[in-house]
């Protein structure tokens, strides 16, 4: 069969996975811009449809029964998750959907390593040290994964959960992984160490995040996502499969850079993350420097109402309790109304505003808020100062002026939106409770800030009916 | 292939990923941590390549599971991708 053997050529498969990244590639490239993205994500899907026929192309490929097995458990569990999945939930869909990535890496080098000992003993060194490095990084992430996704699910407390002697436990849960992978690569041939590699790995994935509060979380999604991607891009190397280590290594790429992108809008290192949440500092502080109550001036809807009725500009800035309350349909409502009016309205996005850079775009656009009303960081705060009124929805650390303001604060330094520069600041706010980082905000006390207590959602709806009857 | 070249395939795909990369804008950055987190599921071929030649039950079951936990990483990695692009469109598109 002369199609067949043409078909199951090596040269003829190496040469469908360099299509297979060109189009990982260009896909990605496509991504930058949001005109083109969503084909950048199909051109990636379809690369990936490539990279899969060649695999099951090479004639050493077999168990087809299996193969469909796994590939319509995937599916049936994948496509439902994928679809029903709320807007506000996608960053713990996004640790999760990373975390079986990470699990299928730690299995594959399982296998591989049993297989091996099976057949003649350890492998060689070139295909022995990235098998343990998949196994360890595998591992991790697929643990941590889950501990991410439990935090913002809120299954688990989303406040940093802390154990005594937390780092050495840490140092010595890698110390047993390193040691025991140095112990097989030196010759020692045993399935009970490599497993032992895993279980320790596990652990290590759940130490690692557990003492990482809620505000960090997407900073360690994307740590993982990069850890992710290198792990398969090690599986590759050990499996001498070139579509595995390009694509691996292009996610391992964008992860790390996304990684230091977001701990750098937040002013945090990366080192400081992993040591544990913003914790008791922030907690000493909001007792206040002289302890006693500070007043604050609360408003009700009909006076936001005719606040923002008579301003030239409004600029709202959203935060995750935005997403929480599900308000974005009712905001792009509000915003429509005032326009109509002739007020300018605009939306003032911070770096790290929801859970993940990127997130508030994603929730707003969901509302249909054109993405050039969206305005990033650097380009809102010059104009704050001529803002009339800024609207405060759900968010209140990335406001909060210590950042900039107050040297011993937690968060000194991390860039905020520059809110209390507006004429007027109105402030949504469920009750009197600190941010996700736990630290007092006095814009809150600031003489140009009212606040509206309720629920984001409610309160926008009043406002809005408030505007309506003007 | 040998351990250089593979390494060498490595490094320049790393500095492709920085690249391409490091040129989106903010808005996107969920989706593009969303489609690359798809992309590493193409660790996926992993077990396929692999289903065929081992031996054993406990094997078979462990790559079984290896290859629906990357289908669920492709798969519902990209639909999910898919479905926060499609929100980004214009007025008047």
């Amino acid at each position: 069969m002369y199609t067949a053997s043409f078909l199951q050529d090596t040269d003829f498969i190496r040469s469908l996975y360099i299509v297979a990244f060109i189009l990982f590639i260009v896909g990605l490239h496509l991504l930058n811009h949001p005109r083109t993205a969503r084909r950048g994500n199909r051109v990636a899907a379809v690369g990936m449809g490539v990279a899969v026929i060649a695999t099951l192309l090479i004639e050493s490929v077999g168990d087809y029964g299996l193969i469909a097995l796994g590939v319509v458990i995937g599916t049936a569990v994948g496509i439902p998750a994928a679809r029903s999945v709320k807007m506000t939930a996608m960053p713990q869909m996004v640790a999760l959907f990373n975390g079986v990535g990470g699990g299928a890496v730690a299995l594959i080098s399982w296998v591989e390593y049993r297989e091996s000992l099976a057949t003649g003993g350890n492998p060689e060194l070139d295909a022995l040290i990235p098998i343990l490095f998949a196994a360890i990084i595998g591992s991790v992430s697929f643990w941590g994964s889950n501990i991410a996704f439990g935090k913002l699910q809120e299954i688990l407390p989303g406040r940093p959960i802390q154990l005594p002697g937390q780092q050495f436990i840490n140092i010595g849960l890698l110390a047993v992984c390193v040691g025991c992978a140095v112990a097989i690569a030196s010759g020692t041939e045993s399935e009970g160490l490599f497993i032992l590699i895993l279980v320790a790995a596990a652990l290590l994935g759940n130490m690692f995040v557990l003492p990482i509060g809620g505000a960090d979380m997407p900073v360690v999604i994307s740590l993982l996502n990069a850890f992710t991607g290198l792990s398969a891009a090690a599986a590759g190397l050990a499996l001498d499969n070139v579509a595995l280590i390009v694509a691996g290594m292009l996610v391992g790429a964008s992860g790390s850079i996304l990684t230091m992108l977001m701990a750098e809008a937040m002013n945090r290192s990366i080192l400081n993350i992993f040591k544990g949440g913003f914790g008791g500092g922030g907690a000493a502080l909001s007792a206040g420097a002289d302890g006693e109550e500070r007043p604050v001036r609360s408003t009700d809807p009909a006076d936001v109402a005719i606040q923002l009725t008579y301003a030239r500009k409004v600029v709202v800035a959203p935060g995750y309790g935005l997403a929480v309350a599900q308000a974005q349909h009712t905001v792009r409502e509000l915003a429509d109304a005032l326009e109509k009016r002739g007020v300018e309205v605009r939306y003032a996005i911070h770096p790290v505003a929801g859970r993940m850079p990127g997130h508030m775009n994603v929730l707003l656009a969901e509302a249909d808020v054109p993405y050039d009303h969206l305005k990033e960081m650097d380009e809102i705060n010059p104009e704050f100062p001529q803002t009339d009124v800024a609207l405060v929805i759900g968010a209140n650390d990335v406001t909060n002026p210590a950042a900039r303001d107050v040297a011993d604060s937690p968060i000194y330094g991390m860039p905020i939106l520059d809110v209390d520069k507006a004429a007027a600041v109105i402030v949504l706010k469920r009750s009197m409770n600190t941010g996700f980082a736990g630290i007092d905000n006095p814009l809150f006390y600031a003489d140009n800030t009212s606040l509206l207590f309720g629920d984001a959602k409610e309160s926008v709806q009043k406002v809005l009916k408030a505007v309506e009857e003007l | 292939m040998d351990l250089l070249t593979e390494l060498t395939i490595l490094v320049l795909a790393a500095f492709v990923g920085f690249e391409v990369i490091s040129k989106v804008p903010n808005t996107l950055h969920t989706p593009l941590m969303s489609a690359t987190n798809a992309i590493h599921g193409i660790v996926l071929l992993g077990g396929l390549y692999l289903i065929g030649p081992v031996e054993g039950f406990l094997n078979e079951l462990l790559l079984v599971i290896a290859i629906a936990f990357g289908t669920i990483n492709v798969v519902g990695g990209f639909l999910v991708t898919d479905r926060m692009l499609e929100m980004f469109k214009r007025r008047d598109d």
